[in-house]
């Protein structure tokens, strides 16, 4: 077999590994839907009478409006538990068993990534079930919202690879689980629940160049119709760059080790 | 001569932390013949995991040449990978998984196919005495099952070479037994044995080489046999009522000395292999010569005498 067939069924190995035990500790999974499905009731029913006026609409309009915000917060609070399973997994004996072996050195990670990948799109999918559940609208066909998984998958595996290299620079799983905090926070301080041209000026500048916001825009422009210009170019980008850089951190910091 | 499944030269290593350069190896020497077991003995902080790390391609040496399992370990790491087992000191299995589960795991990333890794699994399962347990998760298991398993694990791909480190320590005496038996057992197939350990005993029982490792140096290399003759011999002790009993035993036996540790200065000390024959003739004289002792004692080196004696540590081990 070739190194990359090798490296191919490796990863397919671990990503089975990591999906086992995604199975069968399920309380994080659960955790990690429960808190943005939280978030989305909270600002529909709390927020959303008043944050919809400001739209020029109700509720209804910003049930629309916060939904990809929260998809990508639902991504991200995913990927901070991926970054605690990394470096949980790194204080076990079974990766020093996994490097005395002949295999493909970074399906270990790879495993992480793609299981936890999954993970994030059944948990994105649960939430948009319960959008739509409690009055999401979105007028896309089938073609926009293959787009918006795509962006979306785009997304989730950026934003894991960054999870997997800030889980292996952490010296203990409960310095893991903060690293990745921000990442929760970036859809507030973009175009996540309201629109970055209501905000003061260096928070505005701020929300308009995080990586973050083209992404949303993307994903709203895919699923309600409004207009993308050039942000999904800018995302794709963003999104590629992110998965190169974190993966060779991700990679160099696990050979160092 | 076949090429020795280990052969290592000048074995450096030396970690640097807030207090300074640490040499934890000091250029050690080793050659592990094929079809053997070899322990390397010593106490805590010694360098014997150091060692096992460096032999299985975890951490680099800084210096030395070493070649495991025929290839050089510097140059091919993943051929050395190929060839060996490691069980480590630490439990090196899946909590999460079944212990099925673990074994199908090894077997997939030795690239068995899924036939010869279910009937492998199925094999170890059986011969590991965890049949029972193949379906719960390994974090349920005792001590001594998750250090059956992880052997288990190890085996999966029938490596020629294999690595224990400190294998038994935290088992209770019915675990430790039965892993001595598996390990006899591998080397019986000719699998090639590196063992690290703590315990005598375990050396003694087990390793057909047996290297003291002390400091990050090896302090002494050979069979159990030949270490024992390191240090003084052993000796027949025979303690008497009377000063005059005592002398006439001395004059009867022809040699010995008076235990300097017996206030009472009664007990003599006679050399002795400690076998029967010379019991027999020991006892024969003392008959003729019509003395007889209140007691004896044979007292035969064992390698806690040679380990205590090579690494002075008697102060430090109260017996």
């Amino acid at each position: 077999m070739s190194t990359l067939a090798l490296a191919l069924r490796d990863s397919s190995t671990m990503t089975r590994r990591q999906l086992k035990r995604l199975v069968r500790y399920p309380s994080m999974t659960v955790q990690l839907v429960v808190t943005p499905v939280i978030i989305l009731l909270l600002f529909v029913y709390v927020f959303g009478g008043t944050l919809g006026k400001g739209l020029g609409g109700g509720r209804e309009a910003y049930i629309n409006y916060v939904v990809p915000g929260i998809l990508l917060m639902t991504a991200a609070t995913a990927a901070t538990g991926t970054a605690v399973m990394v470096a949980t997994d790194m204080t076990e004996g079974i990766i020093a068993r996994f490097r005395t072996m002949r295999i493909s050195r970074a399906s270990v990670l790879t495993g992480h990534v793609v299981a936890s990948v999954v993970q994030q799109l059944l948990g994105m999918a649960a939430l948009v079930g319960i959008a739509l559940a409690i009055g999401f609208r979105p007028d896309a066909g089938p073609v926009e919202w293959l787009g918006a998984v795509g962006m979306l998958t785009l997304f989730a595996v950026a934003i894991t690879w960054l999870s997997v290299a800030l889980g292996l620079k952490s010296p203990t799983p409960e310095a893991a689980s903060n690293a990745p905090m921000p990442l929760v926070f970036l859809p507030f301080l973009g175009s996540g629940f309201v629109p970055t041209d209501s905000m003061p000026t260096v928070l505005r500048w701020f929300a308009e160049y995080q990586p973050f916001t083209p992404i949303m825009e993307t994903v709203r422009g895919l699923l309600l119709g409004t207009p993308i210009g050039h942000s999904a170019s800018i995302a794709i980008a963003w999104c590629a760059g992110l998965t190169a850089v974190s993966y060779l951190w991700a990679k160099k910091t696990f050979d160092k080790a | 001569m076949t090429n020795p499944a280990i052969a290592a030269t000048g074995l450096r290593k030396s970690y640097r932390d807030k207090n300074g350069e640490k040499v934890v190896l000091d250029g050690i020497d080793l050659t592990v013949p094929e079809g053997t077991i070899f322990s390397l003995l010593g106490p805590n902080g010694a360098g014997k995991t150091t060692t096992v790390q460096i032999l299985s391609t975890l951490i680099p040496a800084d210096g030395g040449t070493v070649r495991v399992a025929g290839h050089d370990l510097a140059r091919r790491p993943d051929d050395v990978r190929g060839a060996i087992g490691v069980t480590g000191q630490y439990s090196a299995v899946d909590k999460l998984l079944t212990g099925e589960e673990n074994l199908l795991l090894m077997a997939d990333l030795k690239h068995l196919s899924r036939k010869d890794g279910r009937r492998k699994a199925a094999e170890l399962l059986e011969r590991f005495d965890l049949v029972d347990a193949a379906r719960k998760t390994a974090g349920t298991y005792s001590g001594g099952m998750q250090r059956r398993l992880d052997l288990a694990m190890t085996l999966v791909g029938d490596p020629r070479l294999i690595f224990l480190d400190e294998p038994t320590t935290g088992l209770d005496p019915r675990s430790r037994r039965s892993m001595w038996q598996i390990v006899r057992e591998l080397v019986r197939d000719g699998v090639t044995i590196f063992l690290t350990t703590q315990y005598l005993e375990e050396a003694d029982e087990l390793a057909d080489r047996i290297a003291l490792l002390d400091h990050g140096r090896l302090i002494a290399e050979g069979t159990a046999e030949e270490l024992k003759r390191l240090i003084p011999g052993g000796h027949v002790s025979l303690r008497f009522t009377t000063d005059d009993a005592l002398k006439d035993a001395l004059g009867a036996l022809g040699q010995g000395f008076v235990d300097p540790s017996d206030e009472d200065r009664l007990t003599l000390q006679v050399p002795s292999d400690g076998g029967v024959a010379s019991l027999r003739d020991l006892l024969a004289r003392l008959d003729t010569a019509g003395v007889e002792p209140a007691h004896l004692g044979v007292h035969t080196p064992d390698l806690d005498d040679v380990f205590l004696t090579l690494t002075g540590q008697k102060q430090e081990t109260p017996r």
